[in-house]
């Protein structure tokens, strides 16, 4: 199948600013699933509020725009009704990781099979600005006009420490890198965590003095390294890219299938 | 005799209901006076195959309900004060993207954790303003372990029938009461299954575009039709849209499938009704020392008859106003501060005449706690 016929044509143009990430976002994980050959009528994208959460509008899948950081509780309960089904959640990082936070760790520690998707600009774009969990400190924000002093979360560290079999990193500017995680995070059984840097350069990259949409690929391109490699070891301020875990752990639902015979053999 | 008799707490006797009605999919969060309502659930759903979920809070539950009512299940949640609270932004996500689910709220009393153990019919209000915006829901109660069985049943058919949230508005005496019930056969209480679309495979399928009868039917997630659902004002293909037309047609359609067909909705009884001079209007435990009073009552001749409502939103208006026509004085027995008289004094001929006999100290109202008022309201002293 060609890439658009993914998408849901009739929905564009999209609504996202020139020079944002989330188109190859979007890009990136449709040809992850053209490349894996699944049938649209088996995935379900669910998406929380933000800019990224738009994301799921305009692809040709079962897709349920929610409410602000609750899109893995909703998934959570499509996956674990119909568990055969495939479940997408792209989410903005003040959307997994500041109001969705709870539900972030929690589908994490259920290792339910969901692909769970931090598409992180370090900003809340659709209001204008604001600085999130993910800014880190010493960052401009419209929230922070002097300057940010709240800690980032690290979406690798927490996602292994809440107990997400497959935890891996990428950005916007490494897209054939990003099609491959995409691929195994999705093939992965358990609940997979893909944080993806992406740029926001209507806000966090105006306000932070980091250029264009360019210059901010190139900043991705020149601080970042592959896990394992000799550049990464030789420099620790570089950010580690690639897959951090990826291991079988007992799956949620697959779990409770065995709660329902186990329940079943009991009445009998 | 194949009776299924049983001598169980309210709350069983709800998950009875819902089992009856073909619940499949229940997400929750442990909270007092609800908490056997999960705790009876995980051990009976999986046990027919279908599947319980303990969240991470009150929000989670909510919105996993929803999203697997999405998949084509039947789909109940449970809560109390402060978690119908957290509830209510993810139940007003299912009203605009009209979701079938059910919502049992077994009240205590507030304002916030207030009395966890005790009795309290204070979220009356909650229960029809709890989101934000202009919308419509449906809210029903019960007094009895017989009619709560009765009424969990129709929640789920109104929820299918109406494609809406429904609020089951229980209350600590209730919920935690024991007393018998009575299990009807199958097939003695209607079922209302959800309506499937009728569209087939590579037809454009329009989710949200309303049969000429106003209902719309509906696609399993995971099915043929793939279509977006959103929280944001949309059009009949689920998209968001926010011009003016689609953002007015869609509040209307939202507020006017229900409130339209409130005499179809409203449920009441009638207890020594015909011929009563005082007519006492109430609904869940307090109902029960309502019926006794006036039992008591009758006994020695005195007029005086209980309107029991079973449906609180919409607001039976007219039946209300029918009943207490020709009535000396309306007494409106309840467990809060007149939340539900001040409907009454609304939408009655004589407001005038509307009291209320409350009780807001956690203590279940009782017969001899109505009776000094009606003494009062009689001008027999105190």
């Amino acid at each position: 199948m060609a890439i658009k016929d993914y998408l849901r044509e009739r929905f564009f143009p999209h609504m996202w600013c020139p020079g944002c990430g989330h188109g190859t976002v979007l890009n990136t994980l449709l040809r992850a699933v053209e490349d894996l050959g699944l049938n649209k009528n088996d995935i379900v994208m669910t998406s929380g509020i933000g800019c990224s959460a738009r994301i799921s509008g305009y692809v040709d899948f079962h897709s349920l725009h929610t409410i602000h950081g609750r899109a893995l509780a909703f998934a959570t309960g499509v996956k674990l009704s119909r568990p055969e089904l495939t479940l997408l959640v792209p989410m903005g990082d003040g959307d997994a990781l500041a109001i969705g936070g709870n539900h972030f760790i929690h589908a994490a520690r259920r290792n339910i099979d969901i692909t769970a998707i931090v598409m992180n600009n370090r900003i809340y774009g659709m209001t204008g600005g604001q600085y999130s969990p993910l800014s880190g400190p010493g960052k401009k924000a419209t929230t922070a006009p002097y300057k940010t002093i709240d800690n980032q979360f690290d979406v690798v560290e927490l996602s292994k420490a809440a107990g997400a079999s497959f935890v891996a990193r990428t950005t916007t500017y490494h897209v054939q890198e990003a099609i491959e995680i995409f691929k195994k995070a999705i093939t992965h059984k358990g609940f997979s965590v893909v944080e993806i840097l992406t740029q926001c350069p209507t806000h966090y990259g105006r306000k932070n003095k980091e250029g264009d949409a360019v210059n901010m690929l190139e900043i991705y391109r020149d601080t970042t390294a592959k896990v394992g490699s000799k550049a990464l070891t030789e420099n620790p301020a570089l950010l580690g890219r690639g897959i951090f875990v990826d291991k079988d752990t007992p799956e949620y639902c697959e779990e409770y299938e065995k709660i329902i015979q186990l329940a079943m053999r009991e009445v009998a | 005799m194949n009776e299924q008799i049983k001598f169980i707490q309210g709350n069983e006797a709800c998950v009875e209901g819902a089992l009856y009605a073909g619940l499949e999919f229940f997400a929750g969060y442990p909270i007092t006076p609800s908490t056997e309502i999960a705790e009876l659930l995980s051990q009976l759903l999986p046990q027919k195959g279908g599947k319980f979920i303990q969240m991470e809070d009150e929000i989670a539950s909510m919105c996993a309900i929803i999203g697997a009512s999405l998949t084509g299940h039947k789909v109940m949640t449970a809560t109390s004060g402060p978690g119908f609270s957290l509830k209510q932004e993810a139940i007003g996500y299912a009203c605009m993207a009209e979701i079938p689910c059910v919502i049992v709220n077994v009240q205590r009393g507030g304002p916030s954790t207030g009395n966890p153990t005790h009795v309290s019919q204070g979220d009356v209000n909650q229960a029809r303003w709890g989101t934000h915006g202009d919308h419509a829901i449906i809210a029903l109660t019960a007094s009895n372990h017989q009619d709560v069985f009765a009424i969990t049943v129709d929640a789920f058919n109104l929820a299918e029938t109406y494609r809406t949230p429904v609020v089951l508005l229980f209350d600590e005496v209730v919920g935690h009461m024991r007393e018998k019930l009575v299990v009807p056969e199958k097939g003695e209480i209607a079922i209302v299954d959800r309506l499937r679309t009728s569209v087939g495979k590579g037809v454009d399928y329009h989710p949200y575009l309303p049969r000429e009868d106003g209902r719309l039917p509906m696609s399993d997630f995971g099915g043929d039709h793939r279509y977006n659902v959103t929280g944001l004002f949309h059009d009949m293909w689920g998209f968001p849209s926010n011009d003016p037309k689609v953002v007015k047609d869609l509040l209307h359609h939202l507020v006017d499938k229900i409130e339209t067909n409130v005499n179809i909705i409203s449920r009441y009884k009638e207890h020594y009704l015909e011929d009563a001079e005082y007519i006492m209007i109430s609904y869940g435990s307090s109902a029960r020392s309502a019926i006794h009073m006036a039992r008591h009552r009758r006994e020695k001749g005195e007029k005086i008859g209980v309107l029991e409502l079973q449906s609180l939103w919409p607001f039976p208006e007219a039946v209300v106003r029918e009943k207490c026509a020709g009535a000396k004085a309306v007494i409106v027995v309840e467990m809060n501060m007149g939340q539900v008289m001040r409907q009454v004094k609304a939408c009655v001929d004589r407001p005038e005449t509307v009291f209320l006999a409350n009780r807001i100290d956690g203590k279940l109202i009782t017969p001899t706690n109505i009776k000094g008022i009606l003494r009062v309201i009689q001008g027999r002293g105190v």
